[in-house]
This record gives structure tokens, sequence and C-alpha cells, in this order.
């Protein structure tokens, strides 16, 4: 973008479209375990997801952009999450936030799902168990910039 | 309450034909984390609630048995997420029992338990606070909570080195002393909460919107309560003055002054009283700890069977060099034998039920979640109230899904 003379601001269609995109990534309100937690540390006062554009929680999946997987996901609970992101609409990210989510974490066992993207597409992968909100807010970044660059995410990003 | 292994689907029409039957959760903001209910409702109003749990079991008593007796402190840790010290230092204090070293436990360790078991309760009953308040439309109660919960959470992180999971009450004792700092931090956060609470207290307590949705929503009758099992705040609000720390007091809770907050209602203003009134209380405990703490001493009990030595010594003692190494590849045994051992954690009374045969690892940790029979109780109060009451009952109720499902 370049501001003019004249007080204009030249830009292409494209990139405004997308950095206005980019700033109302709007999470669902989806709360597993202790990295829920976590999760709703990062709209309080002291974090403040509302810099971003992201502190619209939605608790319909209709509504929602971005889905945070936060915390163990057990056998139980697998379709539910499934069936909740084939409700989200197009495009749609997915963050998986915390070891449970990434990977089964500590609980390598029968219970749980060792690993969110065995069953969704997953965009951005956090660390930690759980995660600092710190941490939580740089994965929101990284999703800020995948849309800026293009992407699309979702299905559209992988058809 | 019901527990399949996949998810329920309701059929949309009761058996007779009348009312209907709706599903509330597993994904509802609502619901306080993975609860679904299956109501059967006649056009608001609510016939029949079933909840059915599972939507996160997470086999953490199954693993627990394969990992060494301290190893399975991190997973116990993980039960009850608002208040992970608490399953720790229960877990903790039941090992001790076996192993028959209770009363040596060092006075300053015990002293930071009940330190750290008091300030958990109050960043608990903040989260508590805070989601219950969004659950009745009162948004920035929510911020307020979480601003002194921040504190609370810093504490944490400079004493156990996370803000969740610090794992820092050890068998034996504690993973290492206070460090430097943390009590003037201690001082700072105690000067603030007074103000704070009378914030808290003012935002609710005597709002109209709030006393119309929560008086006489959710009765729980002292007789109801104790069929239910019910215990902790909720059983107090019913007037019922059971508290373990009173009953069966650990880690030196006789020696501290604080009393057990009560009510008689029995409904869910009664139950948010009480947990403000608990968080009062709580600080009590919490200065007269910090009191205790100018004396220096140590915070692991000395006994190389349990406790790994000083990393000082390991280089200088061939003696101290084995004991590290037995410790830390294969664990320390414990004696055969059952214990039961409860604690007061934020939701009720906390137990654990541990059987060792004699092995490095537990053979058995059976859990008594407070949340769970507490959760019961919601079959019995929600018929005949409105669907939107049952969101005020849940809340009042205060479950964690870590810790009933496990
Ligand atoms: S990663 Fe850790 S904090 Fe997050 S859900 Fe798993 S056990 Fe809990």
């Amino acid at each position: 973008m370049a501001v003019s003379p004249g007080g204009f601001m030249l830009a292409r269609l494209d990139d405004v479209a997308r950095w206005a995109q980019s700033s109302s990534v709007w999470p669902l309100t989806m709360g597993l375990a202790c990295c829920a937690i976590e999760m709703m540390s990062v709209t309080s006062a002291e974090y403040d997801i509302a810099r971003l554009g992201s502190e619209v929680f939605r608790s319909s999946p209709r509504q929602a952009d971005l889905m945070i997987v936060s915390g163990r996901v057990a056998q139980k609970m697998g379709p539910v999450v499934k069936r909740l992101y084939d409700q989200m609409a197009d495009p749609k990210w997915v963050i998986s936030m915390g070891a449970c989510a990434s990977s089964g974490g500590i609980f390598d066992n029968y219970a749980i799902i060792q690993g969110i993207d065995t069953i969704i597409p997953v965009d951005v992968y956090v660390p930690g168990c759980p995660p600092t909100p710190d941490g939580l807010l740089y994965a929101v970044n990284l999703i800020q910039q995948q849309i800026r660059e293009g992407g699309r995410g979702g299905i559209l990003a992988r058809s | 309450m019901t527990m399949s292994t996949t998810p329920l689907t309701p059929e949309i029409v009761s058996q007779d034909g009348n009312a209907m039957v709706l599903s509330m959760g597993p994904q509802h903001p609502s619901t306080h984390g993975v609860l679904q209910l299956l109501l059967e409702i006649d056009s608001e109003n609510v016939v029949k609630a079933e909840p059915e749990i599972g939507y996160l079991h997470t086999g953490i008593e199954k693993t627990a048995e394969g990992l060494f007796w301290t190893q399975a402190q991190t997973v116990i840790e993980r039960m009850d997420y608002l208040a992970p010290s608490s399953n720790a230092l229960c877990y903790a204090l039941g090992v001790e029992k076996l192993l028959g070293i209770t009363d040596q436990i060092p006075e300053r360790a015990q002293t930071i338990r009940v330190l750290h078991m008091e300030m958990t309760r109050i960043a608990s009953h903040l989260v508590w606070l805070g989601t219950h308040g969004i659950d009745l439309g009162a948004i920035s109660v929510f911020f307020y909570c979480f601003d002194l919960r921040e504190n609370i959470l810093d504490l944490q992180e400079a004493t156990g080195g996370a803000r969740m999971h610090p794992n820092y009450v050890r068998v034996g004792g504690l993973n290492g002393d206070l460090p430097d700092g943390v009590l003037a931090q201690l001082d700072a956060l105690i000067e603030k909460f007074p103000g704070r609470m009378r914030e808290l207290r003012g935002l609710l307590q005597a709002n109209p919107i709030f006393q119309d949705r929560t008086i006489d929503v959710g009765v729980l009758s002292p007789e109801d309560a104790l069929g239910w099992n019910v215990t902790g705040p909720s059983l107090r609000a019913s007037g019922i003055a059971y508290d373990v720390r009173k009953a069966f007091p650990y880690c030196g809770y006789e020696t501290y002054e604080f009393d057990v907050p009560t009510r008689t209602e029995g409904d869910a203003y009664a139950r948010f009283l009480v947990r403000l009134d608990e968080m009062e209380q709580a600080m009590r405990i919490v200065e007269q700890a910090r009191r205790r703490l100018d004396r220096p001493g140590p915070v692991m009990i000395d006994d190389p069977k349990v406790a790994a030595p000083p990393k000082e010594t390991i280089a200088l003692s061939m003696e101290a060099l084995i004991h590290h190494f037995k410790l830390m590849s294969e664990g320390f045994r414990v004696p055969p034998g059952d214990v039961y051992q409860a604690i007061e954690s934020p939701r009720g009374e906390l137990g654990f039920y541990i059987v060792s045969n004699g092995e490095n690892r537990p053979y058995r940790v059976r859990t008594r979640p407070p949340s769970m029979y507490n959760l019961q109780a919601l079959k019995g109060i929600a018929p005949g109230n409105l669907i939107a009451d049952l969101v005020v009952m849940i809340g009042s109720l205060d479950p964690v899904f870590g810790e009933v499902d496990r």
C-alpha cells in the first residue's frame, strides 16, 4: 500500500480484502481441557487477543473461522470435533494447542487420540503443556500471516 | 448420569410422544467443558436432564499404574486443571502415609503446601466466578477475575516454573524452596486482594439482575445434598458445615485460624456467597502461612530412599551418587498396603484410594473426584426449571470435566 500526495491510499483490492480478513479471525468456543483455561486467559486484559481482532469467540461453528483445539481429545470426543470442523464454513483454519492435541502428549494410552491431525488438517501447532497465552497469540499471528500471504485454509488450501 | 463409548445423538421425540428431547453440548458455551445433557423438555420447561459424561476420558488412572510413584504425579496433576496442585498434594499425602513418613515432612514444606493450596483455591474460584458471570451475561466480572488470577499464576510460575501444572508438590516435600523475590510478590498480592474482593462483590452481590437469576434457582436441600454425596461449597451452601480441613486436618491445617462459611438457602446465590466468603478465608490462611515463612528450613525430607540427595554432594560422595542413580532410574518402592487420603479441594472432598503391592509403581490409583458427585445432583435439581436456569445450575455446581471423566 502506498499513500499518494492527495491523501489517497492505493492498494490492490486483493490485499485489502486479505488485510480485512486476517484482522477478524473469529475462533470457535470449544474448550476441551486444561489448555482451554489458557485459551480463556488470552481474552483477559493481560493478553488481550482483541488487539488481533480475534476476541469474538463464536459458539456456532457456522460463524467461526478458526478452530482452536485446546486440549486432549478423547476417543469419544474425536467424532464431535470432526463434525464441528465440517460444519465450519470455508475458508477455515485450525490451531492445535498443546502437546495433547498435537501428539497425545503425556497420555500415550487407549483413551486419547494421538494427535488431532489424524482427523482434521492442522495449520499451526503450539507446543507446551499448557502453552503460554503468548504462545497462542503467536499462533494466531501466524494464521494471520498465512492469510495475508494468500493462504486459504482448510480444504481449499489442500485441493 | 450415563456414559457410553461413542457420542450420543438423542431421538428427537420421547417415548410417550409428548416431550421433545434436546441434546445440550458437548460443545456448548455454558456447559463448562465437554458435558452433554440430554434434556427432555416441555416447551421451555425441563422435564428431565440426564448428564452424559465421558467426552474427556483420559485414562489417567490407568496411565498412572505404568509410571513410577513420583512420575504418576505428572498425570494426576492434570485431572482437576483449575486446581492442579490439590491433586498433586492429595496423592503425595497418600503415598507418604503408605511410606510411613507423614510426620517427617519438614514444617516449612507443609507451610508452603498450605500456602499453595489456598492460593489455588482462590485462583480456581476466580475462574469459576468469571465464567459464571459470563454465563449470566456479566462480562466485565471475567476481566476483574482473570486479572487477579494472573497475579496468582505469576507467583506459581515463580515458585514452580509453570503457570498451570507446576508439579511443585512432591512425595516427601517440595520440588524446591521459594526463590528470592517471591515473598515480596506474595506481600503485594496480599495487599491487593481485599480491594479486588470488594470490587467483585460490588459488581455482583447486590446486582438485581444477578439476584433475580440466582436466588431460589437450583435449590438443593441438605438431605438431597447428602443423598447425592455433594461436598465442598455446594454442600456448605445447603447448611452442612463439612470441610475436610476441619474434619480430618492435614498439612497442619489445625494450627491455622479460619472459619467454614455456610448458608442455609441452598440455592445458586447461596453457593455464590459461600465461594466468595471462602476466598476471603483462604486469604486469611495465606496471610498466616506468610508469617511463618520468615524462618528458613528444609523443604524436602532427609531420606535418600525417597528424596534425591542435593546436587553438590553427588560429586563428593559415592553413596549419594548411588542413591541418586537408583532414584532416577527405578524410583523408590512403597510397602504393600492401601490407603484412602482426602483433602478439601476447591470443589469439595477430593480423595485418592491408593494400592501398593510393594513395587516402584502404584498398583491402583482410584480417584474420588468431587465434581463428579456434585454433578450428579444436577439430575435432581433440574426438573421443573426453565432451560435458561439450567445454565445457572451447572455453573453454580462448578464441575471440572478433567476430573469428572479422568
Ligand atoms: S497439553 Fe497439557 S495442559 Fe494441554 S490439555 Fe494436554 S495435559 Fe492439559
